[in-house]
């Protein structure tokens, strides 16, 4: 390894860090939860917008909505789901035991 | 964290307060300068003191981070937190054309723009899901590196340092640009003499430390390009509306505007030139009713855009530099945050432009228009002045056509338009100068790693010591920002198209093989290099043929009136050459002998979708466009394709080994350690 040893930079194992059948388990909870944050980006940023036509008439705020979520609307959902992600992926580690050390 | 890292680095438990000093010291620094400017200093010495005092910044923390340590300057030791990699990717992300031109494309074209808006915040949900946490677990260098030590060794690290090295370029001399414009305006030096003192700073922050110097110096630019983006803003919507929240508050101003827009048709004034709808109405089309090309138009731009996003290298290389998987998930929203925290205000300073221009300019005597007009009316690197007001109808009244501004000026002229101290024009140009030379050197920086990590160290010598390496490293550095610099000297405004391409080139070639290389474990090496070459292929020859030779295009895949149409329009092309202009009349004086292009069953399968196979004159040239899809959009052809191939080319060749297998299974989890199918792509 190198001259000085910093973090993780891909420590060369072994052996994997989880028998097969929880390693399967884990990696299909966390499919799930890709396909599930696949699906709320598709929703936001394509889906809504189709609807923009139809949405315009309604004025919140002085926004016609339509505008609004493209301009703002599917920006929080993003950023919101980014971290709602970031937190059930982490329990999805712990709950199979294969977070960090 | 790891033994190395369990005692706590000084260095980075001291970042919250380093940092919170830094964002003061800029406050009293921008007070010192309003006050200066109250006892009469001249706007050229504090338009100066901002441009040389935030570069000398930038300089300083450059070159206090050099480093010697091969870990430090690919992937700044890691150790760098999810909040601080996160501001730090906002500045790498957010590029002059964030910072000065996504307001005023919106400006120009209304609901159109927030493509942009969508594209380029919505890509991070598949950066986040799909790949970084994955990168970070293999954890090396580069993106290259992965696609090595995933496909098989050079040919697929080659075809990836290829796709990277093109979106790369284009992309970073778009940035030079935005510096050379920038501080031409504010210096008042030539355009050449600006795009070198731009140079000199990007260099100086990014040739001692590399990655780690870029990483403090990108946090240090995020702080001062946000500063400068929301506050003008702010002080805009307190001066329409009386409340310090624009991005509350633009709705109200967005109602003005459609109130101005329909009296101003009402009393029978047409649009400037390419407007054809509302400000806030979706997918309009030339004739100013909804139209399908427009909202197809529309989806492809944001699907190339988020894809392009989770595809560029010096974005993905950021999540590299985490200390963990786990942060580099948590680095990944706080990165969106800090980049919606300047998106969801663009629409706003863009509204708020537009209220203003059309209450204190439109119909008022051109001999007496507000003063900031007249400093832009000077000519821009694109050849029109900045502002242009055209007297169609010579009433010496400025009518809303009239009226015509570059999308460039309304972030930069705000202050200005608001009536507001020059300290805050200052302001702006320091905030858009970070944003430009940020990106620049996370641009610059992936350059350099691909050719003397992947291409000097990996291919050509495996036993070069670390002090020559990173020797090759600066130098490398050096001669690509030399050539960048130089690109953007002689070539000037008229490559900023190019930028866009950058994303569609990057999605096509690179992102299938990334996704796949991690979530389908029979990809095969020979699938992914197949993937990855047609996908780049594809677009990249599609971008340049539709753009450059849009006639001979049309030729191939265009009916026979689509391509007597387009050469009618190339005749009428008055800066194209005399040769191009005479063999498309040729075509026009023959039009009964055209035939249908060999493949116009091809270009036509969508025509019943109202999707044609047709042209657009842009930039002086005839752009060809397939199913009547913009070239903006060209990677809506490679991705899907790429994937494809990907798929199809896995299933008849040989499964990966079982030591591949257990390779992708180690990334796919956080804990433990990544046993390489083959040992000899370890890095040190």
């Amino acid at each position: 390894m190198a001259e000085i040893n910093y973090g993780q930079a891909a420590p060369a194992a072994t052996a994997a860090a989880a028998d097969r059948k929880t390693g399967e388990a884990y990696w299909k909870k966390t499919s799930g939860l890709m396909w599930t944050v696949l699906a709320i980006w598709f929703f936001a940023g394509f889906v809504v917008h189709m609807f923009a036509p139809s949405l315009n008439p309604i004025h919140i705020l002085g926004f016609p909505l339509g505008f609004y979520m493209a301009a703002q609307g599917s920006l929080i959902i993003f950023v919101v789901g980014l971290f709602w992600f970031a937190k059930r992926q982490n329990q999805i580690d712990e709950e199979f035991g294969l977070q960090e050390d | 964290m790891s033994s190395s890292t369990g005692e706590k680095d000084p260095f980075i438990a001291q970042l919250g307060k380093i940092y919170a000093g830094y964002t003061g010291g800029f406050a009293v620094f921008v007070v010192l300068l309003a006050i200066l400017e109250q006892m009469g200093v001249p706007d050229r010495i504090i338009g100066y003191l901002f441009v040389f005092l935030t570069i000398g910044v930038y300089a300083y923390i450059g070159i206090i981070s050099r480093t010697a340590a091969v870990a430090e300057y690919y992937v700044a030791g890691r150790r760098v937190p999810a909040l601080y990699n996160g501001m730090a990717t906002g500045s790498d992300w957010m590029s002059a054309a964030s910072f000065i031109g996504m307001a005023g494309s919106l400006y120009a074209l209304g609901y159109g723009g927030l493509a942009f808006i969508l594209g380029w915040t919505g890509g991070y949900m598949l950066v986040a899901i799909l790949l970084a946490p994955y990168l970070r677990k293999f954890g090396q260098y580069t993106v290259p590196d992965f696609l090595g030590a995933r496909f098989g060794g050079n040919l697929a690290r080659s075809i990836g340092v290829i796709v990277l090295l093109t979106a790369s370029f284009v992309y970073v001399v778009a940035q030079i640009v935005g510096v050379g414009i920038i501080t031409q305006r504010f210096l008042e030096v030539s355009f050449l003499t600006a795009v070198f003192l731009g140079l000199a700073g990007i260099l100086v922050c990014s040739m001692l430390g590399g990655m780690r110097a870029v990483t403090w110096t990108q946090v240090a630019q995020y702080i001062i390009l946000i500063i400068a983006y929301l506050l003008p803003a702010i002080l805009m919507s307190v001066k329409v509306t009386g409340v310090p929240v624009p991005q509350i508050m633009y709705g109200f101003a967005l109602e003005r505007i459609e109130g101005l827009e329909q009296a101003f048709r009402a009393a029978g004034q047409t649009p400037p030139p390419g407007v054809t709808g509302f400000h806030t109405s979706p997918f309009i089309g030339p004739n100013g009713a909804f139209s399908w090309s427009a909202a197809i138009n529309f989806f492809a731009l944001v699907f190339c855009l988020m894809v392009g996003t989770a595809a560029l290298p010096h974005i993905l290389m950021r999540y590299f530099t985490t200390p963990s998987v786990r942060e580099a998930r948590q680095s990944v929203a706080w990165s969106l945050f800090f980049i919606f925290l300047l998106y969801f205000t663009a629409p706003a300073y863009a509204a708020f432009g537009k209220l203003e221009i059309y209450q204190t300019v439109i119909g008022q005597p051109i001999a007496s228009l507000p003063e900031w007009i007249k400093n832009w009316q000077i000519v821009s690197p694109y050849g029109v002045p900045w502002v242009n007001i055209v007297d169609v109808n010579r009433d010496g009244i400025v009518q809303w056509g009239d009226f015509r501004i570059h999308p460039d000026v309304v972030v930069l002229a705000t202050p200005e338009i608001a009536g507001l101290p020059y300290v805050i024009a200052g302001l702006v140009a320091a905030g858009g100068l970070a944003a430009a030379l940020s990106t620049a050197d996370g641009l610059l920086l992936a350059l350099a790693n691909a050719l003397s990590h992947d291409v000097y160290y990996k291919m050509i010598d495996r036993n070069a010591p670390t002090a020559k390496r990173l020797i090759i490293s600066r130098v490398l550095l050096i001669v690509v920002a030399l050539l960048a610099a130089w690109t953007a000297g002689s070539l000037g405004a008229d490559i900023l198209f190019l930028v866009a391409w950058a994303f569609s080139i990057a999605a096509a070639g690179l992102f299938a093989a990334l996704v796949m290389g991690v979530w389908y474990k029979k990809t095969t090496d020979a699938g992914a290099v197949a993937g990855m070459a047609v996908g780049y292929i594809v677009t990249a020859g599609y971008l340049v043929w539709s753009e450059f030779g849009g006639l001979s295009f049309l030729q191939l895949f265009g009916t026979k009136e689509a391509i007597v149409r387009a050469a009618t329009a190339m005749a009428g092309i008055a800066s194209a050459s005399a040769e191009a202009k005479a063999a498309a009349a040729a075509i026009v004086a023959n039009a009964a002998q055209v035939q249908d292009g060999a493949l116009s069953w091809l270009g036509g399968v969508l025509n019943g979708y109202g999707m044609t196979t047709d042209h657009v004159v842009l930039r002086g040239r005839v752009v060809a466009r397939l199913w009547g899809i913009n070239n903006i959009s060209g990677g809506i052809f490679g991705v899907p394709l790429s994937f494809l191939t990907i798929y199809l080319v896995s299933q008849f060749t040989r499964a990966p080994s079982q030591a591949m297998q257990d390779f992708i299974d180690d990334i796919r989890v956080p804990r433990g350690g990544v046993r390489l199918a083959n040992k000899a792509d370890a890095v040190e």
